[in-house]
């Protein structure tokens, strides 16, 4: 039991980059973006090419992750944020199924479908030990995380995006390049992602296309809407609300013991989609409550 | 520094919404613009701005050709505008609406937030000081932490002249900046409007208030089915029976 709660808070954390992320993006400047997993895969498969085939250290293919999937956002932004914010959602959702089909076709170096197994963990050894190890050094890169997004949020950057988010047409009248601004934020959160993949595919051990669907993008999102929009304490109940959703559903078998693992699956994404309706009926400010709610 | 226009049209398809406009601002001078609804004033603007990126003719401001410049780079030179229904920061307080005006931020850029931090609180400090400047000139001090979202119509308005002021104008356009504001507020604006004048801003105003525009502004343009119809003194102008006509309906 107790190596389960560790196991599901250590996925929580890796979750919350990408949360954290998509509140940049999302909550504070206002793009729509559907196509998070692309960047959050690219991390893994950098994390896990490099450490396995790449034979490097563990860190160099973490940085290598954030690098590669920052560096994959800004054509992304380039082409996409002269777009009207809908077609960006389109643009960002093809381009995360665009990665996963690269990845899948390129077996030369990703070994596609089959995937890459035998990913070393971050910190070896079985036990309740190591496991609080890998939590501890994941916390720790939320806690950087979150304090370089306060310091982001509070200042004239921070203002600037919320200001995007809120009316673009009057930023440009006031003499700024918006796309400049919304190009960076995309990038920041591309980063973020590819951090999260990298500690996934360490974490898990095993990467293959099948782990990178737009499902994933889609839990991030259930995730902050849940939490709240644009704040960062959103980010993160919101996120340890869904884990409890997808886990906790878990336990429901033991509870339920006719119902097969297959149906289990399928309720599992029922129940977050139920939670996610009955928020938006009921709260649709999230549990912290959104940015509309500041003061 | 003098903005001039020169065959300016707008096509929307078949329909000439601005055809063929050529005017020129004189620096510093308050002048408005009037017509009925449909005239193309507030596409003229928006071409001028730079908005509409799809417009014929050349615009200029002091002696450069800004014919294809972005928005926010006309912006920068100091040709600044409003809309006619105010795009105010919803989410943001009054004092940060106007903060995020101000030109120049090292704080805007990531590098400098994270490197240079005393820089990035200097220029907060400075910038805070001139945005209660500004608060206290549109008397704004009430509403200066309320969201933007939340103000009336008419302090949107001042809100709006206050963000543009951040920006250090040289020439504002506004687009009905009295339109929804009670009588004493309009009272208010033209009066922060003739001080600013002073000061040396020029104005280009688009307005349906007739009474009270014609007593701001020293020259007046009329435009009729996108074409200039009459421009001069505000009294001279309305005088004319073809003014009166296209504008009155034929009713005077």
């Amino acid at each position: 039991m107790e190596a389960y709660l560790i196991a599901i808070l250590i996925v929580t954390a890796i979750y919350v980059l990408l949360s954290l992320g998509l509140t940049l993006q999302y909550g504070l400047t206002g793009l729509i973006n559907f196509g998070h997993v692309g960047f959050f895969c690219i991390g893994a498969y950098a994390a896990a090419i490099l450490s396995t085939a790449g034979s490097m250290p563990i860190a160099v293919g973490l940085v290598a992750g954030m690098l590669l999937a920052g560096l994959a956002a800004i054509p992304i932004g380039l082409v996409a944020l002269r777009l009207r914010d809908d077609y960006f959602a389109i643009v960002t959702l093809g381009f995360s199924e665009t990665v996963r089909l690269v990845i899948t076709s390129e077996g030369w170096l990703t070994k596609g479908v089959q995937g890459i197994p035998g990913i070393p963990k971050l910190i070896d050894g079985v036990g309740t030990g190591p496991a609080l190890m890998i939590l501890a050094l994941v916390g720790f890169a939320n806690i950087l995380a979150v304090i370089a997004f306060l310091r982001i949020v509070k200042s004239p950057f921070g203002r600037m995006i919320e200001a995007i988010r809120d009316n673009e047409d009057a930023v440009k009248a006031l003499g700024k390049d918006p796309a400049r601004f919304k190009i960076q934020v995309l990038v920041l959160g591309a980063v973020l992602a590819g951090l999260s993949g990298g500690f996934y595919a360490h974490y898990i051990g095993y990467v293959s296309p099948d782990q990178f669907l737009p499902i994933v993008t889609f839990y991030v999102w259930m995730a902050i809407i849940m939490g709240g929009v644009g704040r960062i304490s959103g980010a993160l109940v919101g996120t340890l609300l869904l884990m409890g959703f997808l886990e906790g559903s878990r336990f429901l078998r033991d509870l339920l013991p006719f119902i097969s693992a297959v149906e289990m699956a399928s309720i599992r994404i029922g129940a977050v989609g139920l939670a996610l309706i009955l928020f938006t009926i009921y709260r649709p400010q999230g549990l912290m409550g959104d940015y509309t709610r500041r003061k | 520094m003098k903005l001039a226009l020169r065959d300016i049209s707008v096509r929307f398809g078949g329909f000439k919404a601005v055809d063929g406009i050529s005017l020129a601002i004189e620096p510093g001078t308050l002048v408005g613009i009037i017509g009925p609804n449909g005239a193309g004033k507030s596409t003229l603007f928006s071409m001028v701005t730079g908005f509409l990126p799809h417009g014929e003719g050349v615009v200029s401001l002091g002696e450069a050709d800004i014919s294809r410049d972005t928005p926010f780079g006309r912006a920068r030179r100091g040709m600044v505008r409003t809309f006619q229904v105010p795009r105010e920061f919803a989410h943001l307080t009054v004092r940060e609406n106007l903060m995020a005006a101000a030109p120049g931020q090292s704080g805007e850029n990531l590098i400098d937030l994270f490197f240079r931090p005393g820089k990035v609180r200097n220029e907060e400090d400075a910038i805070r000081r001139e945005v209660e400047e500004t608060i206290d000139f549109l008397k704004l001090r009430a509403v200066a932490d309320v969201s933007a979202g939340r103000l009336s119509g008419g302090q949107k308005k001042l809100l709006e002249l206050g963000r543009v002021l951040m920006t250090k104008p040289k020439l504002i356009l506004l687009d009905e900046p009295f339109a929804g504001v009670n009588p004493v507020l309009i009272e208010e604006l033209s009066g922060h409007i003739r001080a600013l004048n002073q000061r040396g801003i020029g104005f280009v105003i688009i307005e349906h208030d007739l009474s009270a525009l014609s007593r701001l502004v020293s020259v007046l343009h009329v435009m009729d089915q996108g074409k200039l119809l009459a421009s001069g003194a505000p009294a001279e102008v309305l005088a004319r029976k073809d003014v009166r006509e296209a504008y009155l309906g034929g009713a005077a």
